[in-house]
């Protein structure tokens, strides 16, 4: 408690803060604008309670995801939030919103925060929704601060949902078409396709696992490998609209992986225009492409929201002078 | 336009007083908007003359969410109740609000979809009022509640305007408005149409029930399957009141010695029903379970389930008055705040009944009594905050699915600090700066930092 507190002043007395995860995912939601000095500030790490019989966690939002997983891990649980690279912070996953790959199944990580802690810019220590796995009182902050880029508070404490870990997790391969595996394989922790190939995840119990991969002669595979390039992105597109997207990213160059049935799709490129591209790809589908890394001149997002008036509102709300991670989610900013 | 449907009668206004909790409040006028250009206009019109409104779906709420305060003009979505388009491969249905839960369900079956939140209530709940309180069902332990269901929605603001929150890609750009939305109760606008989430029927399904000597025994079961690793689709709980109030009312099979019974649901692929049903089994039995039957016909697993979701009808045949609470507590305090539940009744000399989502920790003590009684009321107040502090004390909140509408807004100070109040405060006036969507709802007077405090005009609870 007395860290928040501190954190707290640290916050209200400074003019401008960013706030830090690990730095895996810095450029995310756009830069920082550094035209006022900036202070950095890091939220503390630690698990605070693991209750392995109520299946939830009370941890600390700079704790890295591989410290969490291990201890879930050693009562035999875990708490799908699949950051590419586990040095990754809890708060810092929570704050960009990126889902992991086995969304499909799980749920995307908005679903796993139960209580959220956060410092706004007023230095004030605000919690929201509580505990317990459900929860109606009062208005829902742990699904706004997800994905929020660290823009109306900073996340210094959660309580998230664990699950059990299934008993069996494998990926295959599979020649047959992604939508057709998507309707044949009761609740897949995964499909992915790449346009050549589709890899299918699956999880649970063994003789589960076993008996689906042979019915439909999945080949047993490594995890599908995530496109590498140095600008990379993540389009958010209808799941339904995944094929057509995929016939316009066909004459782009960029590698891609899409995950049927959610409508994320993993792109990367070399060429310094291929993000663009990308992005025209997916507005032309109805979807947009946040970009992670790379393509310092493309907008982090690339699209205005059409109730960006409401969100606006919001920031002004959490951070009246504009101080945490100023030049982040550029449009939510009100102008009245 | 201009020609929504509009009643001022004073004894249909009446039927628009209250929902089904035991707050009542006054309408003004009542209207029916049939598209959402409709609701855009009525909540125009209202704005011109400085008029509140509230949404009001079946009107079974239990919080007092759809009870009109200060002369609010109640705004019926029940005319609007087209599923507009359903997609059965993309799983996906866009539906107007005033669609029943049981009839989206009902009208995807042969699909082999359903909606999964299931409230008791759910024949006669509307869409857009499960989105207003973020409802809750048996089988939302698993599959979780209405907020994770739920796509996107068009909604009218405060103000009249039209905006889309969430869409059908998985992220959208920005803040999750969708998110913040689902639960607000009516105060953050108005849904006129939802994309909500279908799911596919799993293939294989049993549905378990235990029998138990004590209600402790069933409860540390319940937390005994949990902490084993197991999240059943189902985990429910009855005491022996409703045991064999219900038995009586429609014959399920549930043992009337029992003085505590569980209905349990696993669904899934066949290796992990199987060994889930197991595991449910031993560990029932090792907490002293008399008997573990295992339904496996759809015939025999409804006829359990009609017992449970019979509860409250029975009740209503047997008792003037009932009050029904919701709150829920960490699962591993199940035992303990159960046992206060029943000293707290004995306390007030109350009839308590217990039917509840056990698995969530979820608990939804139910008294049963005559109203007409003299000084009654005042019992079953007195035992209600004593059932909330006996949450709070177990660090629980203060609802699970009912929401705080009014019925519980006074007690959001104990739950939250100054500070939190304040910060929802903000987010509410973000969405509704002129305050006229469903006003003086779950947020206690004072809440904004400098706001002074005064009891909602018109209302009495
Ligand atoms: C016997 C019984 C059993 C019940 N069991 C359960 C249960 O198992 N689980 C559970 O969760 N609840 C349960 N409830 C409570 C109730 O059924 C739910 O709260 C339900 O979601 C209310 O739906 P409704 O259509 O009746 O909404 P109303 O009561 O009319 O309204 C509920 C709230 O939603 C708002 N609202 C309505 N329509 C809209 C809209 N279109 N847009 C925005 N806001 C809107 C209203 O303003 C109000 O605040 C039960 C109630 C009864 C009487």
């Amino acid at each position: 408690m007395t860290a928040f507190v501190e954190l707290a002043e640290q916050i209200g007395n400074a003019t401008a803060v960013e706030i830090m995860g690990a730095g895996t995912q810095r450029g995310i939601g756009g830069a920082v604008d550094a035209s006022k000095p900036i202070v950095e500030v890091r939220a503390p790490t630690g698990i605070v309670s693991l209750d392995p019989a109520d299946m939830t966690v009370r941890v600390l939002a700079g704790t890295p995801v591989g410290v969490l997983s291990a201890a879930l891990a050693e009562v035999g649980q875990e708490c799908p939030l699949d950051p590419e690279d586990s040095a990754a912070t809890v708060g810092g996953v929570l704050a960009c919103g990126c889902s992991g790959i086995r969304r499909i199944r799980y749920g995307p990580i908005r679903d796993r925060v139960l209580e959220v802690r956060f410092i706004t810019g007023q230095g004030r220590l605000v919690r929201g929704g509580g505990p317990t796995v459900k929860n109606v009182s009062g208005y829902d902050f742990p699904r706004l601060m997800v994905g929020s880029h660290g823009t109306l508070g900073m996340l210094v404490e959660v309580v998230l949902k664990t699950q059990p870990l299934a008993n069996k997790s494998s990926w295959y391969t599979s020649e047959l078409s992604p939508a057709l595996l998507r309707t044949s394989i009761y609740r897949p922790a995964c499909i992915a396709w790449n346009g050549k190939m589709t890899y299918v995840l699956l999880e649970g119990h063994e003789i589960d696992v076993l008996s689906q991969a042979s019915e439909l002669s999945l080949e047993p595979a490594q995890s599908p490998p995530h496109p590498i390039g140095k600008h990379r992105g993540r389009i958010s597109i209808d799941p339904a609209r995944i094929g057509s997207l995929a016939k316009r990213l066909e004459d782009i160059e960029v590698r891609w992986l899409a995950e049927i049935g959610v409508g994320t799709v993993h792109v990367a490129t070399n060429k310094d225009a291929g993000l663009h591209d990308a992005r025209l790809a997916a507005h032309g589908e109805g979807g947009w492409l946040l970009r992670e890394a790379g393509a310092p001149l493309l907008d982090p997002f690339g699209v205005v929201p059409s109730n960006r008036e409401v969100m606006g509102r919001i920031r002004d709300a959490f951070d009246p002078s504009g101080k945490l991670n100023p030049g982040r989610l550029p449009f939510a900013r009100f102008t009245p | 336009m201009g020609r929504v449907r509009v009643r001022a009668e004073p004894l249909e206004l009446i039927l628009y007083q209250s929902d089904a909790g035991t707050a009542r409040g006054q309408a003004s006028v009542v209207c029916f908007p049939e598209s959402i250009d409709d609701l855009s206009f009525a909540i125009r019109a209202a704005n011109r003359h400085r008029v509140s409104f509230v949404a009001r779906g079946s009107g079974t709420g239990l919080a007092g969410g759809a009870t009109p305060v200060a002369n609010s003009l109640v705004i019926v979505m029940t005319r609007m109740n087209r599923i507009l388009e359903v997609d059965p491969v993309g799983r996906v249905a866009w539906v107007e609000p005033g669609v029943l839960n049981l009839d989206l369900t009902r009208s995807v079956r042969h699909l082999g979809l359903h909606y999964a939140p299931d409230p008791s209530s759910q024949q006669a709940c509307t869409i857009g009022g499960n989105v207003g309180t973020n409802a809750g069902g048996p089988h939302c332990l698993s599959a979780g509640v209405t907020s994770t269901h739920v796509l996107a929605a068009d909604v009218v603001l405060g103000n009249g305007e039209i905006v889309r929150l969430g869409g059908l890609e998985p992220d959208a750009v920005g803040y999750d408005l969708r998110g913040c939305f689902v639960g607000s109760e009516g105060t953050m606008g108005i849904a006129a149409s939802i994309a909500v989430r279908l799911t596919p029927d799993p293939p294989e399904t049993r549905t378990l029930l235990a029998d138990f000597t004590s209600v402790d025994a069933a409860a540390e079961t319940v937390s005994g399957i949990i902490a084993e690793g197991i999240v059943p689709a189902a985990l429910e709980m009855m005491d022996a009141p409703i045991t064999r109030l219900v038995e009586e009312f429609v014959g399920a099979g549930y043992p009337l010695d029992a003085e505590a019974v569980l209905l349990i649901e696993v669904t899934g692929l066949i290796g992990g029903v199987d060994a889930e049903v197991d595991a449910i089994r031993r560990v029932a039995l090792e907490h002293g379970a008399r008997q573990v039957k295992v339904a496996i016909t759809e015939q025999d697993r409804m006829l359990l389930w009609k017992g449970r979701k019979s509860a409250f009808g029975a009740i209503a045949k047997v008792a003037p008055d009932y009050y029904l609470h919701d709150i829920v507590v960490p699962r591993t305090r199940l035992v303990e705040v159960l046992k206060r539940v029943y000293e707290i009744a004995a306390e007030q000399d109350l009839l308590v009944m217990n039917v509840f989502h056990a698995g969530d920790g979820n608990l939804h003590p139910l008294f049963v009594f005559d109203g007409s009684e003299p000084g009654i009321w005042e019992r079953v107040y007195a035992a209600g905050d004593g059932i909330v502090q006996a949450c709070l004390d177990a660090g629980g909140v203060l609802s699970g699915e009912h929401g705080i509408g009014l019925e519980k807004r006074d007690y959001m100070s104990l739950a939250y600090s100054a500070d939190d109040l304040d910060a929802q405060a903000r987010l509410r006036d973000a969405f509704d700066p002129d305050g006229f969507a469903n006003p003086e709802k779950i947020l206690p007077a004072g809440s904004r930092c400098g706001e002074m405090k005064r009891a909602p005009e018109g209302t009495w609870i």
